[in-house]
């Protein structure tokens, strides 16, 4: 992927749920090998957004392309998802559950699906062999495992809703470690969250939204200066 | 288009008029019931007319599946609405037509038990689209309008057979039918097609008009966020 | 076409091994079952003649009860931890995942009935002077016409208010020729009589939903 072509662009996106906007007209290129940070307060369109980019929202007018395609069906198997709820199944194992998932994809046990589902669980730091139900997991091991899931297709674009939600403070910097791992090896992640101190280091771009727009985008973790606040 | 309107409502109400004269006054006194026959000319003429509104649902929902105009959804809204409205009228007239001549409130007649069962897929319907949120009510409207439509050849098979099986009053339309009670008959039905008409368009453009006032709202939100509300 | 019938084949055992290991729901569902038997035995005398003649429509109605219980059950798991979610933003097919729940909910209505029908049996001392096989295919028949339309609706309502209103509100108005022709026919095939036209309409009801729910789900699933 060359660093001159946007992996994502987005061109005047408009997102309405009756009569509330939720994203009133954005516009942005993103481009591949970055770790983007997505910022702003509750109700700024950033869940919206991830959402739209997810396909699991239809815009209600401008468009979407990602990977080249404006079609999300097209490109789905290069993209991972991951939100604030687990997205797993709480009385299965996490071999099981991510067994399940990868199927999804057409990974199978033909195709040396168990040592792939294997080296994702390794990589969060997480232990392959546990037969405990994801349920009963604390919540930084639930979100470790949820990102296992998304990553399991080896996405070139990685899609995080909160993933540092209510997580201890070990898993999520594991998890930030990995993902600037992932990002080095030329996938493009964004990330929505709360605490952009995690992402202080890890993100190569700050993305703050209000009011369904984007307001800036900065380097640094520092607030544009129309929004007139500093960086939490 | 506006000027249409009230031309064509007078033309109704005159049809209308003409229709109830035709029945109450001009259609011949049937046989056996006597007067209350005279029921007949409403409650025949408001089941077909009942049935024409539902295939226009059906169609219109089919459009809107392919082709996702926000017309096509108003109209799936509006005919099923008068639709149902129609079909209440055949089920009440039934048993007001039923009790004197049998002395029973309800038969399970083909015609009336048909139509109790389509009564309930549309309101069912109705349900559906009052029930879910704004964004998803025309797409999963159409889908389960087209399962209605198609259930209709289903209700009217059994229901005959079943009433074959397990005969019952009938109800008008037994055998041959006098000549003169058929054009009282077309007429009412051209009245009342007329007037559904009317009513369709009139909802049709008290929807569009909601849905306009909707999309200036949200299209004021998108300029200021602050003067919205959900 | 062995991916999407591998997807199906993934779905429908994830599903029975998630219901197999939430014992609970399934205890509470057969417990259901044997109530609502039970109840309908206090309601409509076992030993008077006339419930025996009714029995066939009794015991679709109590199947029909047991029924839209397990049906709001199995989609409630997938919206539990947005689980939805993942399949949908995944590259499987919608109609891998509407068959595979069809096919589950089916097997779970599938159980309620052969623990209810050996009561009913019992209870209200029936005996088939038809050929009994026809009530075995009208059985399978008639469930899948609830349980294709069910599933459906339920993945509808998923998507509204009140969910657990709507699909029964949803699924008993278009089911009511399917459920004609099951109790008519039981009751055929009980009294020795010929079914032969319920059977025939039953068949083609099946085929004729299956189809369109089939063609339709898409459009349920990603209605957002």
């Amino acid at each position: 992927m060359t660093e001159t072509e946007p992996v994502v662009t987005v061109s005047n996106l408009i997102k309405q749920f009756g009569r509330f906007a939720a994203l009133r007209g954005v516009t942005a290129e993103f481009f591949g090998g970055k770790l983007y940070a997505i910022l702003g307060d509750n109700g700024a369109g950033k869940t919206t957004l991830l959402r739209t980019l997810a396909g699991l929202n239809q815009p209600s007018s401008g468009e979407v392309t990602i990977l080249g395609s404006s079609k999300f069906h097209d490109i789905c198997q290069q993209v991972g998802y991951m939100a604030h709820p687990s997205l797993l199944y709480d009385e299965m194992s996490g071999m099981e559950n991510l067994d399940y998932f990868a199927r999804l994809y057409g990974i199978t046990s033909s195709t040396r699906g168990a040592e792939v589902i294997r080296a994702v669980i390794l990589s969060v730091g997480l232990d392959p062999d546990l037969v405990r139900p994801v349920g009963q997991y604390s919540q930084g091991m639930r979100q470790r495992m949820s990102l296992a899931r998304a990553l399991l297709n080896d996405p070139k674009i990685l899609l995080l809703d909160e993933p540092f939600s209510n997580v201890d403070t070990h898993s999520a910097t594991e998890m930030v470690r990995l993902l600037a791992r992932t990002r080095d090896q030329g996938k493009t992640i964004f990330i929505v969250t709360h605490q952009a101190s995690l992402l202080e280091h890890a993100a190569d771009e700050f993305v703050w939204m209000e009011s369904g727009k984007i307001v800036g985008r900065t380097r640094e973790l520092k607030r544009p200066a129309s929004s007139g606040e500093t960086a939490r | 288009m506006k000027k249409a309107f009230p031309i064509l409502g007078v033309l109704t109400a005159i049809l209308l008029i003409y229709a109830l004269y035709m029945a109450l006054v001009w259609a011949p006194t049937e046989r056996t019931m006597g007067n209350v026959q005279r029921i007949f000319y409403y409650h025949v003429p408001s089941a077909w007319t009942a049935f024409i509104l539902f295939f226009v649902n059906f169609v219109a929902s089919v459009v809107y599946l392919i082709k996702r105009r926000p017309a096509a959804d108003i109209v799936a809204l509006v005919s099923a609405e008068v639709g149902v409205v129609f079909c209440t009228v055949v089920l009440v007239t039934g048993p007001i037509w039923a009790r004197p001549v049998w002395g029973i409130w309800w038969t399970w007649d083909m015609r009336l038990t048909s139509t109790l069962v389509l009564w309930l897929i549309y309101v069912s319907y109705l349900f559906l689209r009052r029930f879910s949120s704004s964004g998803q009510t025309p797409a999963l409207a159409a889908a389960l309008a087209v399962l209605g439509a198609l259930c209709v050849p289903f209700v009217y098979f059994s229901i005959w057979f079943f009433r074959t099986q397990h005969p019952q009053p009938v109800m008008g339309g037994g055998g041959s039918i006098d000549p003169r009670m058929l054009h009282v008959l077309l007429i009412n039905w051209l009245a009342f097609s007329c007037f559904a008409f009317l009513v369709c368009w009139s909802r049709y453009r008290l929807e569009k008009l909601q849905r306009d006032v909707d999309h200036a709202h949200a299209s004021a939100s998108l300029l200021d966020p602050r003067g919205s509300g959900r | 076409m062995s991916a999407p019938t591998g997807i199906t084949r993934a779905t429908l055992l994830k599903d029975l091994r998630l219901e197999w290991r939430s014992k609970d729901a399934i205890n509470s569902m057969l417990f259901f079952s044997l109530l609502v038997v039970v109840v309908f035995s206090f309601s409509f005398d076992p030993s008077a003649e006339e419930s025996r003649q009714i029995a066939g429509g009794l015991i679709w109605v109590a199947f029909l009860f047991a029924a839209v219980v397990a049906l709001n059950q199995t989609w409630a798991r997938e919206l539990r931890n947005q689980v939805l979610d993942a399949y949908r933003v995944s590259p499987a097919p919608a109609n891998s995942l509407f068959i595979a729940k069809t096919l589950g909910n089916f097997i779970f209505v599938t159980v309620l009935e052969a623990l209810m029908t050996p009561l009913f049996i019992v209870f209200y001392r029936l005996r088939a002077l038809g050929p009994a096989w026809q009530l075995l295919l009208v059985a399978v028949l008639g469930t899948w016409a609830l349980v294709v339309n069910g599933t459906f609706f339920a993945a509808m309502s998923l998507r509204t208010r009140s969910r657990e209103i709507m699909l029964p509100l949803l699924l008993f108005p278009i089911s009511i020729p399917a459920l004609l022709a099951m109790v008519q026919s039981t009751t055929a095939i009980l009294n020795g009589e010929g079914a032969r036209f319920w059977i025939v309409l039953l068949v083609t009801y099946d085929l004729v939903f299956t189809t369109v729910c089939l063609l339709l789900f898409e459009t349920v699933l990603n209605a957002e």
